[in-house]
């Protein structure tokens, strides 16, 4: 129990683990804290940092800071949202594939396969090209890009537990499926999937914001991080804060994740990378 | 028959199976969706004459199996379509007009990306474990966890910002004039490589470097090592040799994801190539456009996996036996 | 052996290791080898056995370090040589024999290559074919494409064997095998044995044989050195350690081995095996020593000869004689037979759906089980024991065949089967590490088969938990524990309580012991047996020592890849066996010297 917190201790999962938590914080409060609304404009466009705007103002005159602030919030929780969602379908596809493991199994995996030969991004590009931009569809789409992974590496762990004793026991004693999956079975495949979980949510993160960059994401006046680097980076250098300062928290973001996960892994005694997801041998 | 022939079919087999899952979730994402295609494409644009008239001329009113059929039939002998969007302008311009230059494009970028990537990939995640814990290890360790794993993005934004907003040392967009070649100017391929470079190398770097480390654990390498063998050969014959099989299908996934990082750098620096084809394509609706790109996209990627495992079963000897 | 004047070819004087962290892994070894003789390192899991025989090639697990004493090998220094020099001295001074010959050998470089390797480090080796006079030697020559095959094509015992030519090759005077045979079959183990005896007979190579099977090591060993919590207990010729030993573990020990020819009811040692950092002050054995005293607790005693050539730790070894255990050790008799069979097997056949192979794993199988009846069902590995037991669990469903508990047919798979039979049939596994839920307090692992097989409510189930604990001899605060926090044997024993819990009429015991210490193996079979005779428990135990089968079981059943070969009472079938497979199995079972016990 106390050692899922032990990563904490080392320098590079305490630093990990404070840099997400700002950066979380700043996402969730930021819009409490900010100085103007971050849609209207507050001064002359691209100008730099100034006591009425410290961080100056964007390519249509808006408050930097401000949409900073607010420009968090979108896509973690949208990410959130489809890390949440890709665990739900991955795990009901892994558990079953992993226990059941008679016909269901390889026919479910297949499918998995035929799923992981596809580039992600472009899969979200045509799903976007074929239903608009919104964000049912980012959601579902980004969800429907992890699943696949998940369930694999659900699965697999779910193969490893199965054939331990206590699993054994629980059908002996002749529990029913759900029964022995839910006390036996979870709880000792939660180590590699925790491991997992943090690279899963900075990948929805990350693609998230690249959709939101190409435009094809979130839409303006939304005040996302990656909607400001890619409105304003042509302006880099009359305001190189209003694209460094995102980039920085999303940088911080990944970065932070990173370091966090690692951690955990190296204390769970795992190295923290993500198996290829196809085996060559299957 | 042969066990290696009996593989490469199979995988064959499964390839095309993927291909084809792949063309019918395409075709299905882009056209069976709700909304009449037409107005879809047509856009602000869409008045019931624009619509009929752009019906007929894309033939949407056939059925969508037939469409379907028609399309991947005419993919498989070279004939992409015609863009979407040019029909309704009343122009003929065929897909493959509109990205054999980009193509090219790309795929020049790709392969100086790639050829820094496999080296540098193999090599950084290699040395890591050799000298564990030396501050060779810590410094690769850091840079391919933290600094280097930045989105494509905010990596292209960031170096945008040193090396030419600060040191005006390099161009910020890649201006190529359609038909050209990009490598007349090489400068400005500096910073999309560099780039690409950064995103793949990240996770190329780490995943070899586990690979390694796990192989530089196992009971053969202690066993070499307590016979005597000099240690250059442990390195190199015990443990790379067995690492590298793992990390070819590393590899192979990295450059799959240079596939998706291409999109995004060439937006970053406006290079005219299959990316911002693909991107414009989804920006304006083109179905025609995205469904072929997409396509063939996916046919490299599928190609590429089969590569690796090509190579992997040529570096694993168990697998060459018959299951 | 004459082992006067010559030179040891080993030579190690107050070796001490200890952890990074300060706690002693080894204190004080002092031993040698002369040349050509086979010394057999003895202990159980913790005595630094492993450790100490490592470092005679120069090797420390990370995290170990060496703290003092001396260690030479072929006259030359070992300890602080720097890595060229050692990596000189490893394979051709002194070698090493892995005990996992599959995972010891390159995946993806030729046998012949890799035994190539070693000579080249060397730069050893004249002959025309060096590789293949390497491999005559282990009688692999016979192929001459052989060195060309990959490890994976390669069964058990030829891997060892690759590996033994690999130690070999640069005619090492010493080599360190690391429980070479313990991964093996009985059979291909008989084998590998003699091989060595050979390798030390014809080219007179010495060797340090480290194992915890003193039965082994009694067909092998000219001396015996035995260890325990890292120091040197008893050292002397092995007839004599064996016979005659001076201290109360070794002793132990030896009444601890499930000897063919002796069957007898076994003993364990009371208490738990002590641990790195756990050492008492003191004799560390004295806590679980019969013949302990106020004065063993306070000095740790001093390395003694008791008669030349043969040394003890003890303080007490003037007094005591451990010789002739007592023979009223025999075995009860068993119960009278009652009429009706309480299991019965019929043409049982099983397969797994994975292999494509057309032979079934357990192909027309038909036995019975009588009320308190102990039955061993005796095989290698790939006999299709296990899978029996499986079947009979309810965790395999056979292929054909029937299964009649009670007089009543029951069906494969445990769900489909009335809550009463699922109650009455209970099995324990084989990995204790694996046995028990790890997120689960030991409480809970139990309290589980007492709500769903017995319908108890909480409050019932947890009154009993506790005496479940005291009926395997444990500690009713272990309750509380997480698995992670117990021994091997301890887990073993909640195991068997979990599966005591549920009040059964048949227990199926899967190899139980095989992944525990000799020890500690010895108590668990004490238990089972107590527990049998007194619960009238029946019992269906599935392992691959035929040891064990003489000492706790009435009949016997011998699988032979999937088909039932031989089945009889104990005593008949181990005295005039009928079927050759199981003569074979006999003729190959190590045991100690006769007149021994």
């Amino acid at each position: 129990m106390r050692e899922r917190f032990r990563f904490l201790r080392t320098t590079s999962g305490a630093i990990g683990a404070g840099i997400v938590l700002f950066v979380v914080l700043v996402a969730i409060f930021g819009p409490y804290l900010a100085p103007h609304d971050p849609t209207a404009p507050v001064g002359i466009p691209l100008s730099g940092s100034s006591s009425h705007a410290w961080l100056g103002t964007d390519f249509l005159g808006r408050d930097v800071l401000s949409r900073v602030l607010y420009g968090g919030r979108s896509v973690i929780g949208y990410a959130a949202a489809a890390t949440l969602l890709a665990y739900l379908v991955g795990m009901a596809i892994g558990l079953t594939a992993g226990y059941a493991r008679s016909l269901v199994d390889p026919v479910l995996m297949r499918s998995v396969d035929v799923m992981l030969a596809f580039p992600p991004l472009l899969f979200l590009l045509v799903l976007i090209a074929g239903a608009g931009t919104s964000i049912a569809v980012l959601i579902i789409g980004v969800a429907a890009i992890q699943a696949p992974a998940i369930s694999r590496i659900v699965r697999t762990a779910t193969l490893e537990v199965s054939t331990r004793g206590y699993v054994e026991a629980g059908i002996a004693r002749g529990e029913r499926a759900y029964a022995v999956i839910g006390r036996e079975v979870l709880p000792n495949i939660m180590a590699p999937l925790l491991v997992d979980a943090g690279l899963r949510f900075t990948y929805s993160i990350l693609i998230i914001a690249s959709v939101n960059f190409l435009g094809l994401g979130l839409q303006p006046p939304n005040s996302d991080w990656a909607l400001m680097i890619s409105e304003n980076r042509t302006y880099i250098q009359l305001n190189p804060w209003s694209v460094l300062v995102p980039a920085a928290m999303i940088g911080l973001l990944t970065i932070g994740i990173n370091l966090t996960g690692d951690a955990i892994a190296r204390s769970l005694g795992r190295s923290y990378v993500p198996r290829t997801t196809r085996s060559v041998v299957s | 028959m042969s066990p290696v022939l009996a593989f490469l079919g199979r995988r064959l087999l499964g390839a095309f199976v993927a291909l084809f899952v792949a063309s019918i979730v395409i075709f299905a994402a882009l056209n069976i969706l709700p909304g009449d295609p037409a107005s879809v494409i047509l856009g602000r644009n869409a008045t019931p004459q624009a619509e009929a008239v752009l019906t007929k001329r894309m033939q949407l009113d056939r059925p969508a199996t037939t469409r379907y059929a028609d399309w991947l039939g005419g993919f498989v002998h070279g004939d992409l379509g015609v863009s979407a969007v040019s029909l309704a302008q009343g122009q003929h311009d065929t897909v493959w007009e509109q990205i054999s230059g980009p193509l090219k494009n790309s795929a020049i970028l790709a392969a100086i990306a790639a050829f820094f990537m496999i080296p540098l990939s193999i090599g950084l995640g290699v040395i890591g474990p050799i000298y564990a814990g030396k501050p060779v290890d810590h410094a690769i360790s850091v840079l391919s966890l933290g600094a280097i794993a930045l989105p494509e993005f905010v990596t292209g934004s960031l170096l945008i910002g040193v090396f030419f907003v600060a040191l005006d040392w390099l161009p910020p967009v890649a201006i190529v004039p359609p038909g050209g070649n990009p490598l007349d100017n090489p400068s400005q391929l500096v910073l999309p490589v560099l780039t690409l470079l950064f995103a793949s190398l990240a996770a190329g770097v780490r995943m070899v470097r586990a690979g390694m480390t796990e192989v530089l654990q196992t009971e053969y390498v202690q066993t070499a090592r307590l016979n005597g063998v000099a240690e250059r050969r442990v390195l190199s014959r015990y443990a790379l040799r067995n690492a590298l099989a793992p990390s070819v299908q590393v590899l192979a996934q990295n450059l799959q994801w240079l596939i998706g990082g291409i999109i995004i750098t060439e937006s970053v620096f406006a290079y005219p190539g299959i990316g911002t084809t693909l991107v414009n394509a989804v920006q304006n609706r083109d179905v025609t456009v995205v469904q072929s790109v997409a396509m063939l996209i996916a046919v490299v990627y599928v190609v590429l996996n089969l590569l690796a495992d090509l190579v992997v079963m040529l570096l694993v000897p168990k697998l060459r036996e018959p299951v | 052996m004459s082992a006067v004047a010559t030179e040891p070819v080993v030579r190690v004087e107050d070796l001490c290791l200890h952890l990074a962290t300060g706690e002693p892994v080894v204190d004080g070894v002092t031993f040698s080898v002369a040349p050509g003789e086979i010394v057999g390192l003895v202990g159980e899991s913790g005595s630094g056995k492993t450790t100490t025989a490592l470092s005679l090639l120069g090797y420390t697990r990370p995290g170990v370090v060496i703290k003092g004493g001396t260690v030479e090998v072929g006259g030359e220094s070992i300890l602080g040589r720097d890595g060229r020099t050692l990596r000189g001295l490893r394979g051709k001074t002194v070698s090493y024999v892995p005990q996992d010959p599959g995972g010891a050998l390159n995946p993806s470089m030729r046998v012949g290559d890799a035994i190539l390797d070693v000579l080249r480090a060397h730069r050893a080796g004249g002959g025309r074919d060096p590789v293949r006079s390497a491999l005559e030697r282990v009688e692999l020559g016979s192929d001459p494409r052989f060195a060309g095959r990959y490890p994976h094509q390669l069964s058990g015992g030829q891997q060892q064997r690759v590996t033994i030519a690999m130690a070999c090759v640069c005619d090492p005077p010493v080599a360190v095998l690391d429980e070479p045979t313990t991964g093996l079959d009985v059979l291909t183990q008989d084998r590998i044995l003699a091989e060595l005896r050979r390798l030390r007979d014809e080219d007179g190579m010495a060797m340090v044989y480290v194992t915890h099977d003193l039965a082994v090591v009694s067909q092998m060993a000219d001396r015996i050195v035995v260890m325990y919590a890292g120091r040197i207990v008893e050292n002397g010729p092995a007839a004599e350690v064996i016979e005659r030993p001076r201290h109360p573990y070794t002793r132990a020990l030896v009444e601890a081995i499930p000897d063919v020819k002796n069957p007898r009811a076994l003993r364990g040692i009371a208490g738990v095996s002590v641990g790195v950092g756990e050492w008492p002050g003191g004799c560390a054995f004295a806590p679980r020593c019969p013949h302990q005293e106020a004065r063993c607790h306070e000095t740790v005693p001093v390395i003694e000869e008791a008669v030349p050539g043969h040394q003890v730790r003890c303080m007490r070894w003037m007094e005591l004689d451990l010789q002739a255990g007592d023979r009223s050790n025999g075995r009860a008799p068993g119960p009278a037979v009652e009429p009706a069979p309480l299991l019965e097997v019929s043409g049982l056949e099983a397969r797994y759906r994975s292999s494509r192979s057309a032979t079934p794993a357990v192909d027309a199988v038909s036995f019975a089980v009588e009320r308190g009846r102990c039955v061993a069902l005796v095989g290698e590995s790939g006999s299709g024991k296990t899978t029996i037991g499986r079947c009979l669990a309810g965790l395999h469903v056979p292929s054909a065949g029937t299964i009649s508990f009670d007089g009543v047919p029951i069906a494969g798979a445990a769900r489909k089967r009335p809550l009463e039979v699922r109650r009455r049939i209970q099995i324990v596994f084989q990995n204790p590490y694996q046995s028990l839920n790890p997120r689960q307090r030991v409480r809970s692992s139990i309290i589980r088969p007492l709500r769903v097989l017995r319908r108890l409510s909480r409050a019932e189930a947890e009154k009993e938990v506790g005496e479940l604990l005291e009926r395997v001899k444990l500690p009713t605060r272990l309750g509380n524990r997480f698995p992670v926090e117990l021994s091997g044997g301890e887990r073993q024993r909640v195991a068997i309580a979990r599966a005591l819990a549920a009040r059964p009429d048949l227990l199926i015991c899967d190899e139980v012991t095989s992944a525990l210490d000799v020890s500690v193996q010895a108590a668990v079979l004490e238990l089972l047996q107590e527990l049998q005779r007194e619960l009238r428990l029946s019992m269906l135990f599935i392992t691959h020592n035929l040891g064990v089968v003489a000492c706790i079981a009435d009949t016997v059943l011998v699988m032979d890849r999937g088909t039932l070969c031989e089945t009889g009472t104990v005593a008949e079938v181990l005295a005039s066996p009928s079927h050759d497979y199981t003569r074979r199995l006999l003729a190959a079972a190590p045991c100690l010297p006769d007149g021994v016990l």
